[in-house]
């Protein structure tokens, strides 16, 4: 019975892997964002709000709580951050028209409070570097973690705008591939390289932030519970010793 | 002066309903096997999971709104704005993938040690009803959330009953209460998720244990406690009073009362699991994206499918089963025919022996080969299809099937050990 559960436990353990077969098949850079880094979050949160809120949304996070959290001073919140009508406990819509949007870019821009929930920290860090120069696209771009995207390189004043480098290759069935290989930037931006991946690491910590805002508090109430729960097996398993010491 | 004014109390309260009566009939003074080993925490972990399920539920109903407008967002509300409101989510959450892992781990258990077998058909069969009741419970808890994968996975399976002839298309209709999946179905699901499911589970649950404590326990020897009136010596015949309603008729070995040893033992197992749990739900939540699938982290839009659409873990098996066959109403058959045939097991299994310790060789292998097959089933079932798995996906099928069949085969006349006179522990 023991090899039995050992199998059992080894089938359960492997099965995350195949987790990496269901998924999508572009690269994505690692994002090495920290919750507990404060500065990064607010830089973080005056980016997108300056950069990304005029389209989206971050509707299912308030004011308030954002500026609580980041250690924002209230004041400051309401004059530099809060660009629309709204009071500082309310949530957090632009005042984007959605059927207008549609109009603009095809479809309504996405509400971003659960994107580093739903694509992940490193996909939205990818993205954001894979911005390339392309006359065909209505806005002059692609991208190539998100092909024909909607969305125009919003960031190009700082990262400047890439030149990608194609390659095509032909498969078992004589059908031609092209990918995007290589994005070389024209470094026409206000950030170096260097600077611009510590902006959007912000960005995206920032949006890991907003997609679960307890996180910090889950973990670290986290490590209590499970100790207490050591402490109590560790009691139970006594007082089941005790007992059962008349039956052995 | 306390002590007197309790046992009043009790004798009050004695006077006008079986209280004591009923507390030691089934625990203080219940026979239970003393040889239980791990596979025996699992009956209690499905309480207890069942409260945790009740009661988180409870809370999660309080800020719930069950509209197609309002629902998603008042998840986010519920994450976000009530007062540990996530852990409240999370434990739900967990709790539905933790339900299924005990309830499997309690069903193997039943399956190696032939605890279905004759006198326990009726446990067997209303074990399998709460199962059955719980995969309906979690489907339509699944939906709840509204999002993507929430209203995909329901369009998927809700369309299966559209395979069924004549009736299939009405059918749907029906169990929608729209042409789409939309706020007519999350309000009628909401119903069965918070009451109807909920009650029918309990009430099946009360039946489960009545209808346990009436025969007794099965043990891992698959050896009876209870034995004929008289024909054990004095010595043999365990030392603990056990209720008249165990004792009277029958001469009671190797059996402890219920409470306090199995109590504490259960204490332990509970500590043990809530270390799980509370890992789970503190430290990944999301599971690896198999107990929180990312796509439910966008709201439902009937206009866009996602790439790859898959049922939650605990699915995953039947619907391998589903995708195996090529055509869809045969598929649907056997989709269906994998969880029937499950409750015909006590029937197709002819064999006297119970316990997989005494029984023959290729009982154990039959055994292997089904608990090989489920688990390959279940990894297929979340993947996305291709060729190759869809052949792996029937080859295990076949293996799924075969159990029961072979089953019914060999064990008409099949090969077993001595069973022991008394339990081996």
């Amino acid at each position: 019975m023991k090899k039995l559960m050992i199998a059992l436990v080894a089938v359960f353990s492997i099965l995350p892997l195949f987790s990496f077969a269901a998924g999508g098949n572009v690269h994505l850079e690692k994002a090495n964002y920290d919750l507990t880094d404060k500065a990064s979050l607010q830089r973080g949160a005056k980016l997108f709000m300056n950069y990304c809120f005029a389209c989206h949304s971050t509707g299912y996070q308030r004011y308030q709580r954002v500026a609580t959290d980041l250690d924002i001073p209230e004041q400051l919140m309401k004059e530099n951050l809060i660009f629309t009508e709204s009071k500082i406990g309310e949530l957090m819509f632009n005042s984007m028209d959605k059927k207008e949007a549609e109009k603009w870019f095809g479809s309504a821009p996405p509400d971003l409070t659960l994107e580093a929930r739903l694509r992940g920290p490193d996909w939205i860090y990818t993205y954001l570097h894979s911005f390339y120069k392309d006359e065909s696209r209505p806005f002059g771009v692609n991208n190539s973690v998100f092909p024909d995207v909607g969305m125009p390189h919003v960031l190009e004043e700082l990262q400047g705008i890439s030149i990608a480098t194609f390659e095509t290759t032909t498969d078992a069935n004589g059908i031609e591939h092209t990918k995007v290989v290589a994005l070389t930037s024209d470094e026409s931006g206000e950030m170096s390289s260097d600077e611009y991946d510590e902006a959007v690491l912000d960005l995206v910590n920032f949006l890991v932030y907003a997609g679960e805002p307890n996180k910090l508090e889950r973990q670290s109430l986290g490590i209590w519970v499970v100790a207490f729960l050591f402490v109590l097996f560790f009691v139970s398993y006594l007082l089941k010793k005790e007992y059962w010491r008349d039956i052995h | 002066m306390l002590k007197k004014l309790v046992l009043d109390g009790i004798d009050w309260v004695d006077a006008r309903i079986p209280m004591t009566e009923t507390w030691n009939k089934h625990l203080a003074q219940y026979p239970t096997p003393v040889n239980f080993n791990f596979w025996y925490f699992f009956g209690s972990l499905a309480m207890l999971v069942l409260v945790n399920q009740i009661l988180t539920g409870i809370w999660l109903t309080m800020h719930y709104n069950p509209s197609a407008e309002g629902a998603f967002a008042s998840i986010e509300y519920i994450m976000r704005d009530v007062p540990y409101g996530w852990l409240l989510r999370y434990m739900h959450s967990t709790g539905a993938s933790a339900f299924f892992v005990v309830i499997y781990l309690h069903m193997f258990r039943g399956l190696i040690y032939g605890s279905y077998q004759k006198p326990r058909e009726l446990i067997w069969v209303f074990g399998m009803l709460i199962f059955l009741v719980l995969m309906a419970e979690a489907f339509m808890g699944y939906l709840l959330p509204w999002g993507q994968m929430s209203f995909w996975g329901a369009q998927v399976i809700i369309s299966l009953f559209g395979a069924i002839p004549i009736i299939g298309d009405d059918l749907t209709l029906w169990i929608r209460g729209d042409y789409v999946i939309s706020g007519a179905t999350l309000n009628r699901f909401f119903a069965l998720h918070v009451i109807a499911l909920p009650l029918a589970l309990v009430g099946l649950v009360f039946l489960h244990i009545i209808a346990l404590h009436e025969v007794g326990s099965n043990n891992p020897d698959g050896v009876e406690i209870k034995r004929k009136k008289g024909s054990v010596p004095e010595e043999e015949k365990s030392k603990f009073t056990f209720h008249k309603q165990y004792s009277e008729h029958k001469d009671i070995v190797d059996a402890i009362p219920f409470h306090p040893y199995f109590t504490v033992k259960d204490i332990m197992g509970v500590s043990f699991f809530l270390i799980c749990f509370a890992t789970v739900i503190f430290f990944m939540p999301e599971g690896g994206g198999y107990l929180l699938e990312a796509p439910n982290f966008e709201p439902a839009n009937g206009l866009k499918t996602p790439d790859h659409i898959a049922p939650v873990w605990y699915y995953t098996p039947y619907y391998a089963i589903l995708r195996a066959i090529p055509d869809k109403l045969l598929g649907v058959i056997f989709f269906g025919g994998s969880i029937a045939i499950l409750f015909l097991l006590p029937w197709l299994d002819r064999c006297s022996v119970k316990s997989i310790r005494y029984r023959s060789w290729k009982h154990k292998l039959n055994i292997t080969q089904f608990t090989i097959c489920f688990i390959v089933l279940g990894v297929l079932g979340s993947l996305p299809v291709t060729p190759l798995l869809t052949t792996v996906a029937q080859v295990a099928s076949v293996g799924y099937f075969g159990f029961f069949i072979a089953l019914w085969v060999y064990s008409k006349n099949e090969k077993t050990k001595p069973l022991p006179t008394r339990l081996t522990h």
